[in-house]
């Protein structure tokens, strides 16, 4: 199908979907600092790649900022203490990936001042590309937006390929969440900063700065702040999920494909968050750790709806104990309503790559036709929705039958980023994404 | 504070467009009601009597075949109700009921129960049955009975209340009874085929002299707009049916003159029906953007074709079938590419 902004101006990706927004209720709200809770909980592996190894001991007093765990390999960043406290040791607790993890637990000092008592001041200027890239994986950092992949990894792209481009992705084209949107807003300076480190880290040139034209203050904030030669620019694309896919920004902002099963360097980008990019422009001139980041509490089941500084580790139901929660049965998912995952427990803590808490409760999780599904009708929907350009309908319908084989070989199965437009449009309510999640880790496995 | 129990645990996305399958099927349902409507106004009281019995026969059929299948009833999907309204619509007002009933139970029991329900079956379940009586009954589905007579609604035509099994009464004494002015039995097309009549252009588009019940150009055209506007129906399948049948029509009467034009082409017996309700059904339709597009053509073509060539008037129902028989080939030629493949071609080779 063809669409207006194709025709009229702003470039983007075809296929996609429009869910309601509902990003009023918190976008305006600035970015406030929580309380810290009497525990904190910190999962050693916080980020994609091998678990931090904890360098504390049972016991060991710790203050704010201090690194509590080291990386163990490349693929790897260290863990900061978020508050001043004491050790209380080192168990299995819940966690938003699945099963319990080995995690650091802290009680925090009530009567500590709790000011960030570590860090080191670095004249950022006369660092070297390699040692700045030093000083980002000495932050702990990781991508923000969720996926917590390492950021010292992501800027040291393979040199088989030449990046010349850094997009920025200023999106949040998930539903609810504002957090980006506010860092955008308050934190300006330090995105820009960070963008500049992150230019110096890949030795490119250019950076653009992508948002959804639902934030078009933001874009004018940024665009007020931009230094002439800078390289960086800003650019509005159309509001659409899944708009801060990697590939589907890259398509909308230099009009090139990444190829399938490839990875943005492969044609010359890397893609950096917003929130990843802001959060080190704050960190790396005092050379601090990751110890908090900004959080949207949302969704009809929360009564102070807000976009929240959380001290890393803080549990979800403090968050909500904070923000006011309606104790009616709802589903609490970390991160939006189309990639988010929903937490069976309450004591699940916030961790780095932590977007949003979104409290959905009855009735918006309860009308019946959420709960009953029906045969494929060929409606076709998923196939339009799809911005990986897939048969979903098809690959339903071989997922129902086992032929995982066909479903890869065929039709692409792995090209598929569980995005979730498929499940969002289908009529027939066939749990699209789960069948592909199963078949992909079938294949996944196989020899 | 919310405690354990309360935690509702779900997969990803969890949001939802909302669309619902129930709501389209029920939607689409009761937009066939004013077309209903319509040819009962036009038919009287045998094309009442001959869509309640289709619709009774569907839904009856429907249950049957759950029992017979050990399923749960189906009649909650609203499809067997869409199946029972198109194949009355389809058929001609005086078709005697107890062929209706024969016709329902085809379609349900050839068209879809055969192939496993909802969302299996390749061929739209109306016109499998409509096609059924055309081959068992081609008498009685090609007597046409005039529009708009008098006492419609008090006396059915007299082939409606045939006893089951015996021939239908030929109903001419009763035409003539009714001394309908120039009313010959012949439909439109075949006005214009074998006897190089034609047919004034209001007469078609508000449901011709002689028709199925549900023929009514302008009407369909209303509806089925709704259906697109509500996006319940693909635009594409109907604009490219269209646009082709008008094509060729055209080009036909570039070759030979006589040969009906384009608007009369469009209007005439159950083009607008087919190609709005029934080669749009979901389930026997190419998915892809460009599969309809082919699918569309491919029925204004063979459309065409009966129509000029064959020994039948209308060529609709076959086209239709052909096209859904010819859907899942297209869609496997037409598989979207993949988001990036194309490029990473061109970037290997240069
Ligand atoms: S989840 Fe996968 S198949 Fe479904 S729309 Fe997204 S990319 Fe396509
Ligand atoms: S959206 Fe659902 S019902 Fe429609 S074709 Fe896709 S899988 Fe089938």
């Amino acid at each position: 199908m063809f669409s207006l902004t194709q025709l009229f101006g702003r470039s983007t990706f075809s296929h996609g979907i429009h869910p309601p927004e509902h990003k009023a209720e918190t976008a305006q709200r600035p970015i406030r600092r929580m309380p810290f809770p009497q525990q904190l909980v910190l999962p050693l592996n916080q980020h994609i790649g091998k678990p931090a190894v904890a360098c504390v001991k049972k016991g060991q007093e710790v203050v704010r900022g201090e690194p509590i765990a080291e990386a163990d390999s490349y693929v790897s960043v260290p863990l900061h203490a978020p508050a001043t406290g004491r050790i209380r040791g080192i168990e299995l607790m819940p966690s938003a990936r699945g099963p319990r993890t080995p995690s650091i637990l802290l009680d925090v000092y009530e009567s500590a001042t709790q000011e960030v008592l570590w860090g080191c001041e670095r004249d950022l200027d006369s660092l070297s590309p390699e040692q700045l890239i030093q000083a980002v994986r000495e932050t702990g950092m990781v991508g923000l937006g969720g996926a917590a992949f390492p950021s010292h990894v992501k800027l040291t792209p393979p040199t088989d390929h030449a990046v010349d481009t850094l997009v920025v992705n200023g999106c949040e084209c998930e539903p609810y969440l504002t957090c980006d949107h506010r860092m955008m807003l308050e934190w300006t300076d330090a995105l820009l900063l960070g963008t500049r480190i992150a230019m110096r880290c890949l030795g490119v040139a250019q950076a653009v700065i992508g948002v959804e034209d639902n934030k078009l203050d933001a874009v004018d904030a940024i665009a007020a702040r931009i230094q002439p030669g800078s390289g960086i620019s800003v650019k509005a694309v159309p509001t659409k999920y899944p708009q801060g896919a990697e590939k589907m920004l890259i398509k909308s902002v230099l009009n090139r494909e990444v190829p399938p099963g490839g990875i943005p360097a492969q044609i010359g980008v890397v893609v950096n968050n917003v929130g990843t990019l802001s959060m080190l422009g704050r960190l790396l001139p005092k050379g601090e750790g990751l110890i908090e980041r900004v959080v949207s509490v949302v969704g009809p089941g929360v009564e102070r709806p807000g976009n929240y500084l959380v001290p890393i580790g803080t549990p979800v139901g403090f968050v909500l104990e904070q923000a006011g929660h309606e104790g009616r049965k709802s589903e609490i998912i970390l991160g939006g309503p189309m990639m988010g995952t929903a937490v069976p427990s309450l004591d699940t803590p916030i961790t780095k790559g932590t977007s949003g808490v979104l409290v959905l409760n009855e009735p918006a999780i309860d009308t019946e036709s959420r709960l009953r599904s029906w045969p494929c009708i060929r409606c076709g929907r998923c196939l339009e929705a799809c911005p990986m350009h897939l048969n979903p309908s098809m690959l339903g319908q071989l997922a129902a039958k086992r032929e995982y084989e066909q479903m890869g070989e065929q039709y692409h199965l792995m090209d598929c980023f569980e995005c979730g437009c498929c499940s969002y449009s289908c009529p027939s309510n066939i749990p699209l994404v789960q069948y592909f999640r199963i078949a992909k880790s079938i294949l996944r496995e196989k020899p | 504070m919310t405690n354990k129990a309360q935690i509702e645990i779900r997969t990803s996305p969890h949001a939802h467009s909302g669309a619902d399958v129930v709501q389209i099927m029920r939607t689409v349902a009761l937009t066939l009601l004013p077309l209903a409507g319509w040819g009962v106004w036009r038919y009287g009281l045998s094309a009442a009597l001959l869509l309640l019995t289709t619709l009774l026969g569907c839904l009856l059929a429907e249950r049957l075949f759950n029992r017979l299948r050990g399923q749960p009833s189906s009649l909650g999907d609203w499809s067997a109700v869409i199946t029972g309204l198109l194949l009355g619509l389809s058929l001609p007002p005086g078709f005697p009921l107890w062929m209706g009933l024969v016709a329902a139970f085809a379609a349900i029991g050839l068209g879809k129960a055969l192939f496993g329900g909802l969302g299996m079956n390749p061929f739209n379940p109306a016109l499998v049955g409509r096609a059924f009586v055309q081959a068992a009954f081609p008498a009685a589905i090609t007597t046409w009975t005039p529009a708009l007579f008098d006492g419609r609604f008090t006396n059915p035509v007299p082939s409606t209340l045939a006893w089951p099994f015996l021939r239908p009464a030929d109903i001419s004494p009763w035409l003539h009874e009714r001394a309908v002015d120039g009313f010959t039995g012949a439909t439109p097309l075949a006005l214009m085929k074998y006897e190089g009549q034609s047919i004034p252009l209001t007469d078609l588009l508000m449901g011709g002299g002689a028709g199925s019940i549900g023929e009514a150009a302008l009407l369909i055209l209303v509806c089925g707009l709704f259906l697109a506007f509500k996006r319940m129906l693909d635009w594409r399948i109907p604009l490219s049916i269209m646009a082709s049948t008008a094509l060729f029509a055209w080009l036909a009467q570039l070759f030979d003159p006589s040969a009906p034009g384009p608007l009369i082409m469009l209007c005439s017996g159950g083009l607008m029906l087919g190609a709005w309700f029934m080669a749009t059904d979901m389930v026997g339709s190419p998915m892809t953007s460009l599969g309809v597009l082919i699918y569309g053509v491919l029925i204004g073509f063979v459309t065409e074709m009966i129509r000029l060539f064959g020994g039948l008037g209308e060529g609709v129902m076959y086209a239709i079938l052909l096209g859904n028989a010819a859907a899942p080939l297209i869609d496997q030629w037409t598989q979207p590419r993949v988001f990036g493949a194309a490029k990473a071609k061109a970037r290997k080779s240069a």
